[in-house]
């Protein structure tokens, strides 16, 4: 067991850091979102790779084979790649209304605008 | 045909299929009499649902015919059954109610896309607390999370816009977290069902992996019921939505989600892997007290009633979360109870305040001197929902709140008595506030033309004030029920 064997699981641990990192802090919206795009990607990654089985051939049963790779993990990831495809289109909505609204994208400006610490606490609130 | 074996199904495809009808219809009262008919039938199912749980064993239904554990499967118990009711019920309510309060808050061309976000919400959350499947979970979750954040961004003030895309970014983070955990206990146990999981997971449960996999799902989960310091994403959130979604989210969102964590904690891990190999309960028992003192010493400071309101919410959710922690039988029956009784309540009073909002067209304290004379039932409705939220005798707040005290008083955590009784003096210091605006100031010229709200608000309204004072007097629904299904949590698990 050499710490190349866990490869793709440093690879998903230094991806979902570094989105998590981003979503914290950026404080440019978008920049925010691209952040979070990252951070859930890698989770796809965490469930997929676990999947394949070295010398695993596709779940189809045949005598010639006796390893199988799983194909449910994959089926999953399908449907939290539509997940993470609606959260980020709905995400970019609100920041295209956001920016029709304030005239900016930038966390502060909006909350310098509202009157609003970054606590979310103020007199305008 | 017979319906009957396929009523856990119902509950969730109703309320789904009255979405894209919604859409179709595209005017609002079509659309708005389909959803809350579609409403109104997941309230029947969940009726029938919870006497079927009470009388016999839980009830198991297999979508499709694929038998658990291969295919998904659904699962009404006592405490699902519960929260379903409770989850269906304020949709029931509140749908009514929001025809009269969204004609003031939304575009009238986007009324149908409200109901059709309403009920997508709602199926999210039925789907939440009927499924007996991991990722089923998750994928219920982010339906009923979306269609959250669009909601709050329907606010009339453009804070709203922030508030959603916080709350989007908060509640991604937070189902990330959830999928991560639910994805690690998969690669440990091989299945996703969760009675299946349960199964297995006594065998691995010294292993890192699961032990990541318990703290990946609190986190998660944790975010998503607001636990503090982890609700940033509530007060702004609640205050900015429109009414009716304000009282939907404080009635239901959080309450499904800590549903999720009663799932997971007394189910799934079992009591042993959660309160005895990770300091989960002193960590959860911590956390609680701080949300009790401080999110309530940040509700006095609020000018914004709906805010004020928010952070008392989040100040609640400690007495739950504090029920949790305690691992027995008394503990739980309290948290179940009093997520069952602050929802009735908190329901109660945001839909009362969406009735102030919509009179007086702001929810400003500042702006609301002598509303006691103008709105008398108004005032006096949240006056009541107020003395629940302190724990008054007589009212919802304080049945849950003994019962909390007494499960504390068996753990022999004197302490803890004194912070559950000291924090609801906090709270009748923001409900204070509240009476002395609304009825020793003299109301402004500007406030003293307005009249009292119209019946279609303050009639649903009403309902839920009278059912605080009713679950405070009558007791046998809510504490049977809770008792019940703590119980059976709890054997399960030993």
């Amino acid at each position: 067991m050499s710490a190349f064997s866990h490869f793709s699981y440093f690879v998903t641990v230094f991806l979902m850091v570094a989105g998590l990192f981003i979503v914290i802090a950026r404080g440019n919206l978008i920049k925010k979102l691209v952040g979070l795009g990252i951070f859930q990607t890698s989770v796809y990654l965490l469930y997929i790779v676990p999947g394949k089985l070295v010398g695993g051939t596709a779940p189809i049963l045949d005598p010639a084979f006796t390893r199988y790779s799983n194909p449910l993990p994959h089926v999953l990831i399908l449907t939290a790649i539509v997940v993470g495809v609606a959260t980020l289109a709905l995400g970019l909505a609100l920041v295209v209304r956001i920016r029709e609204a304030y005239g900016t994208i930038e966390e502060d400006e909006i909350l310098a605008q509202d009157g609003e610490t970054p606590n979310g606490d103020g007199p305008g609130a | 045909m017979n319906l009957a074996p396929h009523l856990p199904a119902l509950q969730v495809v109703v309320p789904l299929l009255s979405a894209p009808l919604a859409v179709l219809l595209r005017r609002p009262t079509p659309a708005f009499l389909v959803t809350t008919l579609a409403s109104w039938i997941a309230f029947a199912v969940a009726i029938v649902l919870w006497l079927d749980t009470g009388r016999g064993p839980a009830i198991s239904y297999a979508i499709g015919s694929w038998p658990p554990p291969w295919g998904i499967e659904y699962r009404v118990d006592r405490l699902s059954a519960f929260v379903l009711l409770l989850v269906s019920g304020m949709a029931a309510l509140i749908l009514p109610y929001s025809r009269a309060s969204i004609a003031r808050e939304i575009p009238r061309d986007q009324h149908y896309l409200f109901y059709a976000m309403f009920a997508l919400c709602l199926t999210g959350l039925l789907g939440i607390t009927i499924t007996g499947d991991a990722f089923n979970v998750f994928v219920f979750l982010e339906i009923s999370s979306l269609s959250t954040y669009v909601l709050i961004a329907l606010g009339p003030d453009r804070r709203a816009l922030l508030a959603a895309y916080r709350y989007l970014v908060m509640g991604t983070i937070g189902a990330t977290f959830i999928v991560i955990g639910i994805g690690l206990l998969y690669l440990m146990t091989g299945t996703l069902n969760l009675a299946d999981m349960a199964n297995r997971l006594p065998e691995v449960r010294h292993t890192r992996p699961v032990l990541a996999a318990l703290a990946f799902l609190t986190v998660g989960i944790s975010l998503k019921l607001a636990l503090f310091p982890l609700h940033q994403w509530l007060p702004n959130a609640y205050a900015y939505a429109p009414a009716a979604v304000s009282a939907f989210l404080a009635a239901t969102a959080t309450k499904v989600s800590i549903y999720l964590l009663i799932r997971f904690f007394y189910t799934v891990f079992g009591t042993t892997a959660v309160f005895q190999d990770l300091p989960v309960s002193e960590i959860i028992m911590g956390l609680s007290v701080a949300a009790m003192f401080a999110a309530s010493a940040m509700a006095i400071f609020q000018d914004n009633l709906k805010r004020m309101f928010a952070y008392s919410s989040v100040g609640q959710v400690g007495y739950i979360t504090l029920g949790i922690s305690f691992d027995s039988v008394t503990g739980l029956t309290a948290a179940i109870v009093h997520l069952f009784n602050h929802a009735v309540t908190k329901g109660a009073l945001f839909l009362l305040l969406g009735a102030v909002t919509a009179v007086c067209g702001t929810a400003l304290l500042s702006r609301l001197a002598g509303l006691g004379r103008v709105m008398p039932l108004t005032s006096f409705g949240i006056v009541l929902g107020g003395l629940s939220l302190i724990g008054v005798p007589g009212s919802a707040g304080f049945v849950s709140k003994w019962y909390l005290i007494l499960a504390a008083m068996e753990k022999g955590q004197w302490p803890l008595v004194a912070a559950i009784v000291g924090s609801s003096l906090l709270a009748i210091a923001y409900v204070w506030r509240f009476v002395e605006v609304a009825y020793f100031r003299e109301p402004s010229t500007a406030l003293a033309a307005r009249r009292e709200a119209p019946a279609a608000l303050l009639v649903p309204a009403y309902v839920l004030v009278a059912a605080t004072i009713y679950f405070g007097l009558a007791t046998s629904v809510t504490v049977g029920s809770a008792a019940g299904a703590a119980a059976l949590l709890l054997g399960g698990a030993r």
